[in-house]
């Protein structure tokens, strides 16, 4: 009994609640004619486009610099290597590749930029990350509109310049991951090219913790002054975390984009940052300690809840609360993990 | 010591001064006459102001930036929704808007405070997500019980599916009533007295509040915790106070700016007056940790000096208006960044340079 | 006081304190560090941390009527105030502010009728008025209206001591070490201050480590030694060098070990320091100047607060430092924690939760860190060494051997280190640094907060590590008697220099007349 109720508690109230009222949601289904197979597709499709920039939260977790609020900096270096890979036209799977090609210097170098402001006001991270995300994803508004971008897929129609607000992936790489070695079970299809992908990138993360520069990342989220104190340079590891986190959320946004079938410019990034973080804490994060196993029990969580309230919801009571939901459980789950006294530490 | 420093004036002052030099450099450009600018700046005084203000007292307590003041505006639509259902018009009309909002501030504001001494150290991230939080439960609050469970009932307010408030309503009722209460046209520019009253008067309530035990109180808990605790400072309460009377400050400031307003964005409204309050306070040089009433207003107009001027002026200089909006968010996050940034950095800097202080001082008498 | 002892957790630390304090008298408080001084002065003033050990047995009498004070409010009650060694004091407030604060006079407003007290005004003529008396009465130079932030730091102490005197009612005050943040002239205003007290009648208890200051204004003396009120004498009648001899001399039998050869030095200098200051709060390293010979076994002894601290945490580069240290002849870097440590440096910080420990971690993790990634050792290498795989098998076994070897009480070596008690985490940090395989180590603090079984342990792996292996040790330690066990010689530091180096078969009382400082006042 004693060793059943520590289990619970380590699980978390909040997750048993939110995993509790999901299998509700699965067991009210079919009984409101909602076929469970599609949902399931769904919610695994959903998966593998969102898996990716959940895992983008885990290296600054590691390395102590909080919960990635400052997500839309990576998905704007992903942004800036879609748009070029679709300017230079090259068109299908080549073209997913180039993307992540192009976006990478830019995932560095403002990743840098970012994990060196990071550095000088410890402590307030969170905080000057979200602004620092908001403020660039603004900034950026502006460069869409200027820069001179010619294909005709992405500018606007009439005046010739300035980019669109939605771009089609249709023909790039719309669907690359999606439809590779997408396997059908009955009414469930699930994608594993997207699930593989996903794998591939959670296991070099896995890999690199198991390396020396992986552990001593680990270090020095867990107790920095015992990092410095074993010759570790610490604002180095932060740095190295942010470029790794920023690289993840510019590679994240990419494969969300080939599920989706477009690329959302302009204001688009602006709250993307809320939902994977909500995810890992859902998935048993803390603010400084994550594990991939959180990555993905999270993120099918968090997006079994999104695909799944609409739909009952709406064949229940005819009304479409699923939005309202999702943002009190996603923010009331960041809530909790913010003004928990064991994450209070730092 | 005495001595005027320009450097340091500049480095502590860098936000006001930007903001001046972008003001300047968007003037000609936008093209405005004096006349329409001032005549704006007084209307933006008079509807921001009560709303900055209500931002000083939490700052004072050293809970830093009060990003859950949108809580206090949520109350104060929550307020606007009934009177305009119930038909009440004018000032009366807001006076039980206010009343209505007023224990709402109260219970929101509470439940802040209860999370914020949670949360210590990390009040500003908190409060922001609380206000994401409470967003969720307005909406869930305004979008689906009012009509069915909270009995309001009013064409002009619901939508016509019969739950849930519409996406803007007309607030014809107390449009302009506290501006055009008593009005002075001096040179062509009308000036509303009442309002005018109304902000003196807040202002008054603070310089007190600053001088009464409560905001010596509030003073000492924003220094040190630790030292106000041992001397026998109620903290906890002290801190839930602050978020409290901050929160209801803030439903206040909400309904004089809807009235002046004259519309309500339901959705929309709360969250983007939180941020544009915060944005114009730093503008004023307000930092997380320090912050005046000066700070208030040279912020609001200074803020939305440029507010007026980019529009017009990116699309004189770029020939798109769609620049200059996107200016000026960016501008807003901007500055909001760039502040907090600072602070940090310079409070770091004071602690580095008291250390080499030290050690400048122990070098000497190593050496002697 | 009649009889008042104490424990904690069944460790006593007071035994049986008696003693008798008259109105207007200034009694000094000596004796090392744990001697129960501060327990002592607790007890007094009612404070939380003896409610929750346990409280306290035997009687404090205050005018022949027993007093059990159950928080510090009901001993300010009662007239006692107590100024700590920490400033307790806001940077923004001015001293009047401080003086008075939460207890500020107020005017009475409708107002408050509506909101409650609070929204009294603060009356400032009053507030000024009442802090002016409270300074007169302390008999100081100190300006009301100055802020804190920008006094130094003898004004702070006025304005600490201020805050008690103008609480009313103030018969005793309790002054904890208040010179030891003060320079010379603040000092002798501070003394005369005390005075002035005891002439208007207030009792005085005041703590201090600078003997000479006891004889300057005390009227009586306790001396304190292992929770015994050693002897109680007459400030007239007595001299610094008794005062020493009291507080540090055991008498004979009592943890005495002489079983221990006395080694000859070898003439190779493997560390040597010159002018080295470390800014570390609280323990300040102004000059010191100092020679570790090969395969010795060096004790760091010295009160608290005096800098022995500083010095291994300056050379390590955990806070910023000047001067010079050389490892056999080479310079080293300081501020930088990663070539002292590439250089066989080793070092066991006294701060083991928060610096010693990843507490959040498994021992193996613990152990093996350092290790890992100073020397490269436990990796296992693939693609020509691009790839640098941690070994799990290497650091299972490192962290079992240390496990056996230094006895350490745990589940498993995947344990977390915070679940271990205390002296277990100190066997932890000794295994971090043996498994970097130091020439040099230091060691501060090995036995602070730990049980006596495991004390006995740490010093023997200690002792066996240096003789067996031939490792340089230099150990901190505030217990005299520790070092005298192991070490071969001992270094005492006073105000942040050497103030002398002797073999450890010297007697005590030696070492007490260095802790106090007694050959730099003869140097005057």
């Amino acid at each position: 009994m004693e060793r059943i109720k520590a289990m619970l508690r380590s699980f978390g109230l909040p997750r048993l609640i939110i995993a509790g009222f999901l299998l509700l949601l699965f067991i009210i289904a079919p009984f409101v004619g909602i076929r469970v197979g599609a949902s399931i597709t769904d919610t695994l499709a959903r998966f593998g486009m969102n898996s990716l920039m959940v895992l983008a939260m885990v290296p600054m977790i590691h390395s102590g610099c909080g919960l990635n609020f400052g997500l839309p900096l990576g998905i704007i270096s992903g942004l800036l290597g879609a748009t070029l890979s679709i300017e230079t036209g090259v068109t299908g799977p080549l073209s997913f590749l180039l993307a992540i090609l192009y976006s990478t210097p830019f995932a560095i170098i403002l990743g840098w930029g970012y994990g060196k402001l990071l550095n000088r006001v410890k402590g307030s991270e969170m905080m000057i990350a979200t602004y620092v995300g908001f403020s660039s994803v603004a900034f950026m508004s502006i460069m869409w509109l200027i820069l001179p971008y010619s294909s005709p897929t992405m500018v606007w129609g009439y005046s010739g310049n300035g980019l669109r607000t939605t771009i089609s992936t249709d023909g790039f790489y719309s669907h690359v991951l999606k439809d590779f070695l997408q396997i059908n079970i009955g009414t469930i299809s699930i994608s594993l090219g997207e699930i593989l992908f996903f794998a591939i990138f959670a296991f070099i993360i896995w890999a690199f913790l198991h390396t020396k520069t992986g552990t001593a990342m680990t270090a020095v989220g867990s107790n920095p002054v015992f990092a410095r104190a074993s010759g570790i340079n610490v604002d180095k590891q932060r740095t190295l975390s942010v470029v790794m986190s920023t690289w993840l959320g510019a590679v994240g946004i990419l494969c969300y984009q080939q599920g989706y079938g477009f690329i959302q410019l302009y204001q688009g990034p602006m709250y993307m940052a809320m939902p994977a973080v909500s995810a890992i804490l859902i998935g048993g994060a803390t603010v400084n300690k994550a594990s991939i196993t959180n990555v993905i029990i999270g993120t099918i969580l968090y997006q079994g809840i999104v695909t799944m309230t609409p739909s009952v919801m709406n064949n229940l009571i005819h009304t479409d609360m699923s939005e309202v939901l999702r943002i009190i459980v996603s923010n009331g789950m960041i809530l909790y993990a913010l003004t928990r006294k064991s994450g209070a530490s730092r | 010591m005495k001595q005027f420093n320009w450097k340091e004036f500049a480095i502590n002052n860098i936000v006001p001064i930007i903001f001046i030099v972008l003001c300047i450099a968007c003037l000609p450009i936008a093209g405005y006459s004096g006349k329409y600018l001032v005549s704006q700046i007084i209307t933006r005084i008079m509807r921001n102001s009560f709303l900055v203000l209500s931002l000083l007292i939490p700052i004072m307590a050293g809970m830093g930036l009060n990003f859950g003041m949108t809580l206090g505006a949520m109350a104060g639509q929550i307020g606007i929704i009934f009177i305009t259902t119930w038909n009440v018009v004018g000032i009366p009309g807001l006076l039980l808007a206010a009343i209505i909002a007023t224990p709402i501030a109260v219970l929101l504001g509470w439940f802040c405070g209860k999370m914020l001494n949670m949360a210590r150290g990390r009040e500003m991230i908190t409060s922001y997500m609380i206000s994401f939080f409470m967003n969720g439960v307005y909406q869930l609050v305004v979008l689906y019980a009012m009509g069915p469970v909270i009995p309001i009932h009013s064409d002009k307010v619901i939508l016509p599916r019969g739950y849930g408030v519409r996406n803007t309503i007309d607030l014809i009722n107390v449009r302009q009533s506290v501006d055009s209460f008593i009005q002075i046209n001096i040179a062509g520019i009308s000036i509303p007295v009442l309002t005018i009253i109304l902000i003196a008067l807040l202002c008054l309530v603070i310089v007190w509040f600053r001088k009464t035990k409560l905001g010596q109180d509030m003073r000492a808990v924003g220094q040190d915790l630790e030292v106000a605790r041992e001397a026998g400072i109620k903290v906890e309460r002290t801190r839930i106070l602050a978020i409290v009377i901050s929160t209801v400050f803030a439903a206040y400031g909400m309904i004089l700016y809807l009235s002046n307003m004259g519309t309500l964005n339901t959705y929309n409204s709360h969250s983007q007056i939180g941020m544009f309050s915060i944005a114009a306070l730093l503008v004023g040089g307000a930092s997380v940790s320090k912050a005046s009433i000066k700070n208030v207003f040279l912020g609001i107009v200074l803020f939305h000096l440029m507010f007026i001027l980019t529009p017009q002026a990116g699309k004189n200089l770029m020939g798109q208006a769609q620049i200059g909006e996107y200016f000026r968010v960016f501008v807003s996050y901007g500055v909001i960044t760039l502040a907090l940034v600072l602070y940090e950095i310079r409070t770091r800097r004071e602690k580095a340079e008291s250390a080499k202080q030290l050690a400048q001082l122990q070098r000497e008498g190593a050496k002697a | 006081m009649q009889n008042v002892s104490k424990e904690y957790n069944g460790n006593p630390v007071l035994k049986d304190v008696n003693f008798k304090l008259g109105q207007g008298e200034v009694l000094g408080l000596v004796g090392e560090n744990g001697a129960g001084k501060s327990t002592l002065m607790n007890i007094l003033f009612g404070m939380d941390v003896i409610q929750q050990t346990g409280g306290y047995g035997g009687k404090v009498l205050i005018d022949g009527k027993e007093a059990k004070f159950a928080s510090p409010l009901d001993a300010l009650k009662a007239g006692i105030g107590m100024v700590h060694q920490e400033f307790s004091l806001l940077p923004g407030f001015t001293a009047a502010e401080n003086i008075l604060l939460n207890r500020e006079p107020e005017n009475k407003s409708v107002l408050s009728l509506v909101f409650g007290p609070r929204a009294n005004t603060i009356d400032r003529k009053t507030l000024q008025k009442q802090a002016i008396e409270a300074i007169t009465k302390l008999g100081v130079s100190l300006d009301p209206d100055m802020l804190v932030s920008e006094m130094p730091v003898g004004h702070k102490q006025f304005t600490e001591i201020s805050r008690e005197i103008s609480k009313s009612a103030i018969r005793l005050l309790v002054l904890d070490e208040p010179t030891a943040v003060l320079s010379e002239k603040e000092a002798e205003m501070l003394l005369k201050a005390i005075k002035n007290l005891s002439a208007q009648g207030v009792s005085v208890i005041f703590i201090t480590h600078r003997l000479q200051e006891i004889l300057d204004v005390c009227d009586k003396v306790i001396v304190m030694r292992d929770g015994r009120i050693i002897n109680e004498l007459e400030a007239e009648k007595t001299s610094i060098q008794e005062m020493a001899r009291l507080m540090v001399g055991r008498e004979v039998g009592t943890g005495r070990i002489e079983n221990r050869e006395s080694r000859p030095l070898s003439d190779k200098v493997v560390l040597s320091v010159e002018n080295l200051w470390v800014d570390m709060p609280g323990e300040t390293v102004r000059n010191v100047n100092l020679e570790v010979h090969q395969g010795e076994f060096l004790g760091i002894g010295g009160l608290a607060g005096q800098g022995k601290i500083g010095i291994p945490n300056g050379i390590m580069g955990l806070y910023p430092a000047g001067g010079t240290v050389k490892l056999n002849g080479q310079p080293i870097p300081l501020n930088n924690p990663r070539t002292c440590l590439s250089s066989s440096l080793a070092f066991v910080s006294e701060d083991r939760r928060g610096v010693g420990l990843l507490l959040d971690e498994s021992l193996e993790w613990n152990v093996a860190f350092p290790a890992m990634q100073i020397q490269d050792k436990f990796l296992k290498k693939y693609l020509g060494g691009a790839i640098k795989w941690r070994d799990q098998k290497a650091i299972e076994e490192v962290t079992q051997k240390y496990i056996d070897q230094l006895q350490i009480k745990c589940t498993s070596s995947k344990q977390k280190a915070k679940e271990l008690s205390g002296g277990n985490q100190q066997k932890i940090c000794l295994a971090k640094s043996f498994a970097l395989e130091p020439k040099l180590l230091f060691v501060s603090e090995p036995t602070r907060g730990i049980d006596i079984g495991a004390k006995a342990l740490v010093l023997k792996a200690l002792r066996e590590y240096n003789r067996e292996y031939g490792v340089t040790i230099v150990m901190i330690s505030s217990e005299l008697e520790e070092l005298r066990q192991c070490c071969d010689r001992i270094a005492i530091v006073t105000d942040g220099a050497i103030s002398g180096i002797l073999p450890a078969t010297t007697p005590s009382e030696d070492f007490g007349i260095l802790m106090v400082g007694k050959t730099k006042k003869e140097a005057k």
